[in-house]
């Protein structure tokens, strides 16, 4: 998964010249770093790994002493329980919700904004960049307080539009917006504009389309955000029924005593979407991972 | 003599340029409103109500009258706020170096794998990573568990062959939650040092060698270096983030049931929403929001001097 902007041609030599050293450093040392680093993921995996399988285990195996790997009689208990015995199917939907809200409003926030301090010249350009650069790593959690009475004042606490409402807070992806668009080339702009463009089709017929792969990215990690977000989502909801999956499945106990299979499983449950979305565009996953630290992948 | 036809296309043209100007901007002010509603509402006025709140005694909900600085005062006096500023802090150090650290040894070992190997090796670190808090912590729990946990196994032996509660034991209460955060979040930095490492110039290792020099003198003597400014962005970056750590910690304190392991977003919590002070929990919010502009200032800075210097 490269995520290096190279030419074919460049590959193909970086290819060659990896093969060549890779050739020439099979040593001793070499091949006990490769191993440890196996076995490393190995453990790392584990955990997740051993959560899957307890969730298929039946509860009297759960609980037995030693390390089974894998479960003697498999079962969905765990699982029909959890998707019928809870309320799982409304916080899923309630999460669904706000996390596709929140990366709708956020990406056409974003473009929007990122397009008219990239191409357009208005009073306060400047000053908006400076802003928006400064507010890089607004500090949310110092804010809950402030955000709860706000939400309160418009009595929208306990329902979905509080939950979405800080989430709209992304000036990095405006900063990364603008900066793809800045490197869309002049021409392409000029050449529209003689055929009679406005700024708005300029926007959705050019400069979108041609940084479509950084909105998918973009995207795909505001919905990854929205839907793990946990702090504010936990603040502004208490009623159960409003409740998101992160928030619901660490909320709401069973009234009869801990069954580490039926937790596992709802909680497994709750990674299930983050986790597909990931193992699917792992590629565009990283790429806007890396471009929100500031590395340009 | 000027054909008089000349002056008139002139202000034709003007009129033009001035009707596309006026275009524009409005054009800026509608692509830019939305971001400014929100920007605006939702995080300049906060921010400007937080110092103001942070000035009186006023509850959660609900109107207080000014009190000048006791608030401060209030928490410079408080044991429960000084625990929770060193327990921030605390867990700062416990989890920001190791992950640093153990990232770019994984790193590392996983830019020498090659092809699929690779990305599966790399997802192995990676996908703790996307996971909400939620998993990490039933996952963790499980894994601790005091009668069926099978991390038990490990930590027995050091409890003198007896099963340790780990997230209700004081001591171990805040390594333990370290662990496990390095273990759901070092992917990110994984993935920023592999950014790192493959950014070197292959053809200086090759000309190293040529030279005859060792493999601990290539790392010393280009790994490090060149990798040095990504390890600083990634030091600084989990630095911020883990001051304001919260989800991990209250959920598993159990809801936060003990004070001694509080940190500074759950003190905030504490104070303003289960004990209805919004004031000092406004007055706490300020002093954790100045904390984190300090060092997001100085990250700036060293990212800025670490740039120069390349």
């Amino acid at each position: 998964m490269s995520a290096t902007l190279t030419t074919t041609d460049e590959l193909v030599v970086v290819a060659a010249q990896r093969r060549h050293r890779w050739i020439r450093t099979i040593d001793g040392i070499g091949l006990l770093a490769t191993v440890i680093t196996v076995i490393g993921a190995i453990l790392w995996a584990f955990p997740l790994y051993w959560g899957i399988v307890t969730s298929l285990k039946p509860d009297a195996e759960v609980v037995k002493a030693g390390m089974k790997l894998y479960p003697d009689h498999f079962t969905l208990d765990a699982y029909t329980y959890a998707l019928f015995g809870t309320n799982i199917g409304v916080w899923y939907l309630n999460s669904l919700i706000t996390s596709v809200a929140t990366t709708v409003l956020v990406i056409i926030m974003a473009a929007g904004a990122g397009y008219a301090i990239s191409q357009l010249e208005f009073p306060g350009r400047r000053v908006l960049w400076w802003m928006i650069l400064a507010s890089f790593m607004i500090p949310i959690q110092a804010l809950i307080v402030n955000h709860f009475i706000l939400f309160s004042q418009f009595h929208l606490i306990n329902t979905l539009t509080a939950v979405v409402g800080p989430q709209l807070l992304a000036p990095v992806t405006v900063i990364i917006y603008k900066q793809f668009f800045d490197s869309v080339p002049r021409e392409m702009k000029e050449a529209a504009v003689v055929d009679g463009a406005n700024e708005f089709q300029l926007l959705f017929r050019i400069y979108l389309p041609m940084n479509w792969g950084i909105t998918t990215a973009l995207a795909i990690i505001t919905f990854i955000a929205a839907w793990n977000n946990f702090l504010w989502p936990f603040l502004a909801v208490t009623s159960q029924d409003k409740m998101n999956i992160t928030v619901g499945i660490t909320q709401v106990y069973d009234a009869f005593g801990v069954k580490y299979a039926r937790d596992l499983a709802t909680a497994i449950l709750a990674g299930l979407p983050v986790a597909i979305v990931y193992l699917i565009f792992q590629r565009r996953v990283t790429q806007a991972i890396m471009l929100s630290a500031g590395i340009k992948g | 003599m000027m054909p008089v036809g000349f002056f008139f296309r002139r202000v034709e043209d003007l009129a033009v340029i001035l009707r596309s100007k006026r275009n524009e901007i409005l054009t800026a002010a509608v692509l830019m409103a939305p971001f400014i509603v929100v920007y605006g509402v939702l995080f300049i006025y906060p921010t400007i109500k937080m110092v103001q709140i942070s000035f009186t005694n006023a509850p959660l909900i609900g109107e207080g009258s000014f009190v000048g600085i006791e608030n401060f005062v209030r928490l410079w006096n408080t044991r429960l706020f000084h625990t929770a500023v060193w327990d921030t802090f605390y867990f700062v150090i416990l989890s920001v170096l190791p992950s640093a650290v153990f990232g770019l040894i994984i790193a590392l070992g996983v830019n020498r794998l090659k092809g699929w190997a690779q990305s599966v090796v790399l997802a192995c670190f990676f996908l703790p990573y996307i996971l909400p808090v939620s998993v990490v912590y039933r996952i963790w729990s499980w894994m601790f568990d005091k009668d069926f946990g099978i991390a038990q196994y490990v930590i027995a032996p050091f409890n003198g062959g007896e099963h340790l509660s780990i997230f209700r034991t004081i001591p171990v209460f805040m390594p333990a939650v370290a662990f496990v955060t390095v273990w759901w979040l070092m992917g990110f930095n994984v993935l920023l040092f592999i950014a790192g490492l493959r950014n070197i110039n292959k053809e200086i290792y090759e000309a190293a060698a040529l030279d005859g020099a060792g493999r601990w003198t290539q790392f010393s003597k280009i790994t490090w270096p060149l990798v040095w400014p990504v390890t600083v962005l990634v030091l600084t970056i989990q630095l911020i983030l883990q001051l304001k750590i919260f989800d991990q910690v209250y959920l598993f304190a159990n809801g936060g049931r003990t004070d001694a392991t509080i940190v500074m977003v759950q003190y905030i919590y504490k104070v303003a929403f289960q004990q209805n002070h919004g004031g000092l929990g406004a007055a706490a919010s300020l002093v954790l929001f100045l904390i984190i502009v300090i060092f997001s200032v100085l990250q700036f800075q060293v990212l800025r001097t670490g740039s120069k210097d390349n």
